[in-house]
């Protein structure tokens, strides 16, 4: 980030115009960071997450490292036992191994949350930066367009994007996150680029910007490396919000059985498995633990964007 | 006043006809046959594709088929679902129990939400501060069915199944409580915060410190001069919350077995019957519209600083 930050400063002075403005700003901008850097350092929460966090990509990375036990290797006989020294978490109504298949369901999951929050957020700092910087009737229509996709919540509008997909059986798992992330991504964009349009807007008239511009820097240039750096703090936060929940609205999804389908398997998945009321009795441990991993790993991404916001913006405290 | 409403009113038009042309859009003009899943688990007939072909206008181009469709819908016709009853009846029958589950959820998160947000705000830095936003962070991050299962399992596990019900098959009243509150749950969270922030800042606004110094207790200062104006984005809140609790009802219903809107969309899914499933929402997305609609309104007429012109 500070890389980023110190360049055109540099840039501005090797030009034989030291730029007393832009060099301000720039300092202002590392110093933002730095300040938020040195509050976060301080507070616990912040570390419990980045550690919880740490623990979960780990886990969606090399499940290995976790469990030997093979996640489709399963026993009818040995259905709905409780937990044990064999079967950590106990078996499922199928006889896998819920410690198995809770530690390999990380990583669809994850994989969910972690795509669906690139394609929107990258989506909305492109359209909210050109309707921002461009404005006029280029401003006017993609806020249009916004505020129609905005209007359909991402449940609804995600059931009937996913019920409209043909959905073989057997589709290997890249492709079923592919249509969950679309889905996230088709209607999750519009809050993202309001986001972003009222940050350009706010940075835009600052003298830098005005300076960079008369200098004749060209719009991709006074973007990319005088509006995006000063611009980016809000939308990293609201995306870092959104990752923890997007990997609810996967569960959602797959707990209403539109999501991600066998043999495919997430934490939304097992939940649905394990719920009715015969099961909740008699065999909570299938539902208690796909259920902690979720919400351990949605709180602690929704958890850390709190502590970020906190950090940067002292305002709200 | 009449002015801003019929702006809004006009205002409205263009999504309502974006959104419902992209959902449309969505189930028919995107990859994969329209009638597939139509037939269970079979192949279509071919003459049950050029009937289907000829009821929804498919050989028409696109913008007409949706114009048809529209007007069509607008008449309250969604079409048929697999049984051959139109989805529109299914849906009247269905709506007065999602209704009750919708306005229970209200009820409930209106009377905590504000409650946890005003206790919060008022010992601001304190223990119990600290507890209510904690809690409300665990309450979002957990989501809603895990939340209705590990209620169903307290409940039967401390034996008060006699007093409050677990499922609500026949959704009377008593039945739908603990479902409601677990439909709740999340907007509970969201209200209890929006009432903190709301009121924190108001506290902190120079016509609190002026009634204040001009000798007011404390309760009115408070009660009357902070409270009132902290409301205002609370109360609209709700209201818009109210059309997305029509929406998640769909996981609710699931999980307490209710035969409400939301219940039948997920039974449909099961049952891959396209028809109910993209009415039903159809018709959700336009309930949502509409509550944003009325919110936008009566947030023209309860705060006077927004501009009616």
């Amino acid at each position: 980030m500070t890389d980023a930050a110190n360049e055109p400063a540099t840039q501005v002075a090797s030009a034989g115009q030291p730029d007393a403005v832009g060099v301000q700003a720039d300092e202002r901008h590392a110093s933002l960071w730095s300040d938020a850097w040195r509050d976060m350092r301080r507070n616990p929460l912040f570390w419990i997450c980045v550690g919880l966090i740490a623990v979960f990509l780990v886990m969606a990375a090399f499940p290995t490292l976790f469990t030997r036990a093979d996640p489709e290797y399963c026993i009818l006989s040995n259905a709905r036992q409780a937990p044990s020294a064999a079967h950590l978490f106990g078996t499922d109504i199928q006889g896998c191994d819920v410690y198995a298949r809770t530690i390999h369901g990380a990583r669809a999951s994850i994989l969910v949350g972690l795509l669906a929050t690139l394609a929107t957020t990258t989506m909305g700092i492109i359209i909210g930066t050109i309707s921002a910087y461009a404005g006029g009737w280029v401003d006017t229509l993609l806020s249009r367009v916004g505020e129609i996709f905005f209007a359909i919540p991402i449940l609804l509008g995600g059931i009937v994007i996913l019920y409209s997909l043909p959905m073989p059986d057997k589709q290997p798992l890249l492709l079923q996150v592919g249509k969950v992330v679309m889905a996230i991504a088709v209607l999750g964009w519009p809050s993202l680029a309001r986001i972003m349009r009222s940050s350009v807007l706010q940075v835009k008239p600052n003298e830098y910007v005005q300076a960079a511009r008369a200098l004749g820097a060209s719009p991709l240039r006074v973007i990319t490396s005088h509006i995006l750096p000063n611009a980016l703090a809000p939308i990293i936060v609201v995306a870092t919000i959104n990752l923890g929940q997007y990997i609810a609205l996967e569960a959602t999804l797959s707990f209403l059985g539109i999501g991600l389908r066998p043999p495919a398997f997430s934490w939304g998945q097992a939940i649905s498995q394990a719920s009715g009321l015969g099961y909740i009795v008699n065999t909570p441990h299938m539902l208690l633990f796909p259920s902690l991993f979720l919400s351990l790993t949605v709180l602690s991404f929704i958890m850390l964007g709190e502590v970020v916001r906190d950090a940067l913006d002292p305002k709200l405290r | 006043m009449i002015k801003y409403i019929i702006r809004r009113l006009l205002q409205m038009i263009p999504v309502f006809l974006g959104a419902t042309f992209i959902l449309y859009f969505l189930v028919y003009a995107l990859p994969g046959d329209p009638w597939a899943g139509r037939c269970g688990d079979r192949e279509c007939p071919p003459a049950y594709v050029e009937a289907f072909k000829r009821e929804y206008n498919l050989n028409e181009p696109l913008l007409v088929r949706y114009a048809l469709y529209m007007g069509r819908l607008l008449q309250g016709d969604l079409g048929r679902n697999f049984r051959g009853n139109y989805v529109i009846d299914e849906l009247i029958a269905r709506y007065p129990t999602t209704l009750k589950l919708a306005l229970i959820a209200l009820a409930w998160t209106a009377v905590i939400g504000i409650t946890a947000g005003i206790i919060a705000a008022l010992r601001k830095g304190r223990f119990i501060d600290h507890l209510i936003t904690v809690s409300t962070l665990v309450v979002i991050s957990i989501p809603v069915f895990v939340i209705g299962a590990m209620s169903q399992f307290a409940i039967l596990k401390t034996g008060l199944t006699d007093i409050i019900a677990v499922t609500a098959s026949a959704g009377t009243l008593q039945q739908l409580i603990l479902p409601g509150i677990v439909l709740g749950s999340l907007s509970v969270a969201y209200i209890a915060r929006l009432t903190r922030t709301t009121l924190v800042e108001n506290l902190r606004a120079d016509y609190v410190r002026t009634a204040k110094a001009k000798g007011l207790t404390r309760q009115r200062t408070i009660g009357i001069h902070a409270l009132r104006n902290s409301l205002i984005p609370v109360i609209t809140y709700l209201g818009f919350d109210f059309g997305s609790l029509m929406g998640g009802a769909i996981v609710t219903e699931r999980i307490f077995n209710i035969n409400g809107i939301g219940g039948f969309i997920f039974q449909s899914i099961t049952a891959r019957d396209g028809a109910n499933v993209v009415g039903a929402v159809t018709i959700l997305v336009m309930v949502y519209l509409l509550m944003n609609l009325i919110v936008d309104v009566l947030y023209g007429v309860l705060d006077p600083r927004i501009s009616h012109d």
